[in-house]
């Protein structure tokens, strides 16, 4: 096993285990303000300090840490499924079918996806929901890209001929013969998307378009400390470092998982 | 050639129309829209008021219509007034433009600068300490976001430490420099946000770099080189370098779209007057036409910036002849 992989791993299965036991770890509510005990530093009562309202700041972050990542995943997922949808039938099919899907490609690619995601959800309104469809409308196309190519080089292979030969059907073809195939290159972008999707989420949030109040998010208790800065810079530090964390392990997964999927940089 | 960028240009056409038919179907997602958000929560506006202004600005043709009508303004290089101050939109984003690309610009020019130098020292010492470092130093810059260490800088370089400008493209005396100190401004104001666009970019550049020189070094030609006695030198710097580069050209036009409209929480940090700051400007009030002109303005330069980085792609690479 690829070390890259192994740290991003043991780094992104901490933070996930974190959200999971989240309520476990904390024995304050994340949404209880004690206005006594507002802008607290890091000490032993709140090892994270407080926020402006007299929320621990450990518990919101352990609980932001469900939100994005729950944010990042969904995100992912959907857009691997649309870009497997429209990669796969895309590069089986070719002809008119795939120039039609790659002119959508081509669309996708020269608008600034950032300011895509930034118009729908102004137009749409920024519910957690809308976000992680948002974000995986606009970001299935290197997916797509990749399955299309990958599709375009299995296919021609014999067995694949063979299928056809025995009759099986096109979409069985399709789903039970090509993609278990060239599911290497689809993990390593759903890794990275993973970590675009986190970091989207909070650079919506930082405009205040993100995931919104009361649901933590580490982009909406950044961008709600980010007012303090000067005097408590706890609450602009520990979300940074946690949105760092998720994004790096993820990439550094993505990238192990590349150089290992590509046969042209193997040692 | 010709034919190619003949063909090339008439495949524009498709994809420019795609996304102003996207962009203008997500822009009137929300029912009501400009007027709605504008002037409904405003009581002194009457329900015949609000007819009277949907009509002024065509918004209450059916949407094809409004389409339509917008894209025949279009053909006539005409992208409409601003809702907001009435002012032509070509006017605001040539105004914007310059700002945009003098910091884009920069900061790709640092970026493959530092990246080729990156990744080709990385790859002739693959798996080194040095290597190793600069992976993760340059692997951090992509994870860490951008705007969180945008306000990490601000707080240490000019609160902390006042000596970095954190806003704005030049001084308040601006008007009253001679024309070298004018440049001197410009360039000091643009130090952190090339630095954090930077950091952030290095990675993508000098890995690739720092792949493609790996699979050079690895050809029969450069084995040959070795063979013929050539100095190692000559050989990184004459057939390597040059070879390994060559892909990076596509790579930067690729990186063309997220510059020109994708900067604009940056641009917002940093009070930098560009492009992607109106374009979100226009989103944020439902400024229609502006929102439309940016998209079909930042569209057509990316285009055009992946059409040049082919056509340079296709001189520096004999082995390429586009038909």
């Amino acid at each position: 096993m690829n070390k890259m992989v192994l740290i991003g791993a043991i780094m992104a299965g901490l933070l996930v285990f974190t959200a999971v036991i989240a309520p476990a770890l904390t024995k304050y509510d994340y949404r209880a303000q004690n206005l006594s005990e507002r802008l607290l530093p890091p000490g032993a009562r709140h090892i994270m300090g407080t926020d402006e309202l007299g929320r621990d700041l450990f518990s919101r972050m352990v609980y932001g840490a469900r939100v994005s990542m729950t944010v990042g995943v969904i995100a992912v997922l959907i857009s691997t499924i649309i870009g497997l949808l429209i990669g796969s039938i895309a590069g089986y099919f070719g002809g008119i079918i795939d120039s039609t899907a790659m002119r959508l490609v081509d669309v996708m690619l020269t608008i600034p996806t950032l300011f895509l995601i930034l118009m729908m959800v102004v137009f749409l309104g920024p519910s957690i929901i809308n976000i992680m469809i948002i974000i995986g409308l606009t970001s299935w196309t290197d997916i797509a890209r990749i399955i299309r190519a990958e599709v375009m080089s299995v296919k021609k292979t014999a067995y694949v001929d063979a299928a056809r030969l025995i009759g099986l059907g096109r979409a069985r073809i399709i789903i039970r013969h090509i993609l278990p195939n060239i599911m290497g290159p689809v993990f390593v972008y759903m890794t990275f998307g993973i970590s675009g999707a986190i970091l989207t989420e909070s650079g919506l949030s930082f405009l205040g378009l993100g995931v919104q109040p009361p649901y933590p998010s580490w982009g909406n208790i950044l961008t709600a400390g980010k007012d303090y800065i000067s005097t408590a810079w706890w609450l602009v530090l520990f979300p940074g470092i946690a949105i760092f964390m998720a994004v790096f392990s993820c990439n550094i997964m993505g990238e192990g998982l590349r150089d290992r999927f590509n046969p042209r940089i193997k040692d | 050639m010709k034919r190619y960028l003949i063909k090339r240009m008439i495949l524009m056409i498709p994809v420019i129309l795609g996304i102003t038919v996207i962009t203008f179907i997500i822009i009137h997602l929300t029912p009501g829209g400009f007027v709605k958000t504008n002037m409904e929560m405003n009581v002194k506006v009457s329900p015949g008021a609000m007819e009277h202004l949907k009509a002024l600005y065509g918004l209450d043709k059916p949407l094809y219509a409004q389409y339509l009508d917008w894209l025949s303004r279009l053909a006539r290089l005409d992208f409409g007034d601003s809702f907001i101050d009435n002012r032509p939109v070509i006017d605001k984003v040539l105004e914007r433009l310059p700002a945009t690309l003098l910091l884009n610009i920069t900061s790709i020019f640092v970026i493959f600068i530092l990246g080729t130098i990156i990744g080709v020292t990385g790859a002739l010492r693959r798996n080194s300490v040095y290597d190793r470092i600069m992976t993760f130093v340059t692997f951090t810059g992509y994870s860490v976001p951008a705007f969180w260490l945008a306000l990490i800088m601000m707080m240490l370089f000019a609160v902390k430490f006042p000596i970095l400008p954190v806003s704005g493209i030049s001084s308040i005396n601006y008007e009253m420099m001679g024309p070298f100190e004018k440049i001197l401004d410009v360039a000091w104001h643009m130090v952190l946000p090339v630095f954090i666009t930077a950091f952030g970019g290095l990675a993508y550049i000098s890995r690739y770099v720092k792949s493609s020189m790996v699979e050079v070094l690895s050809r029969q030609y450069i084995t040959a080189a070795y063979a013929k006695g050539m100095k190692e030198k000559e050989i990184i710097f004459k057939s390597a370098l040059k070879n390994s580069l060559m892909p990076v050209v596509t790579l930067l036009g690729l990186s063309l779209p997220g510059i020109i409209g994708g900067s604009f929480i940056f641009e917002t940090i940093f009070a930098w007057p560009g492009m992607g700051r109106l374009a979100y400007e226009a989103a944020m009030s439902f400024d229609y036409p502006v929102i439309m002109g940016t998209v079909t303005i930042a569209a057509a330069l990316t285009i055009l910036g992946n059409l040049l980085a082919d056509i340079a792609y296709a001189m520096i690479d004999p082995r390429i002849r586009y038909k």
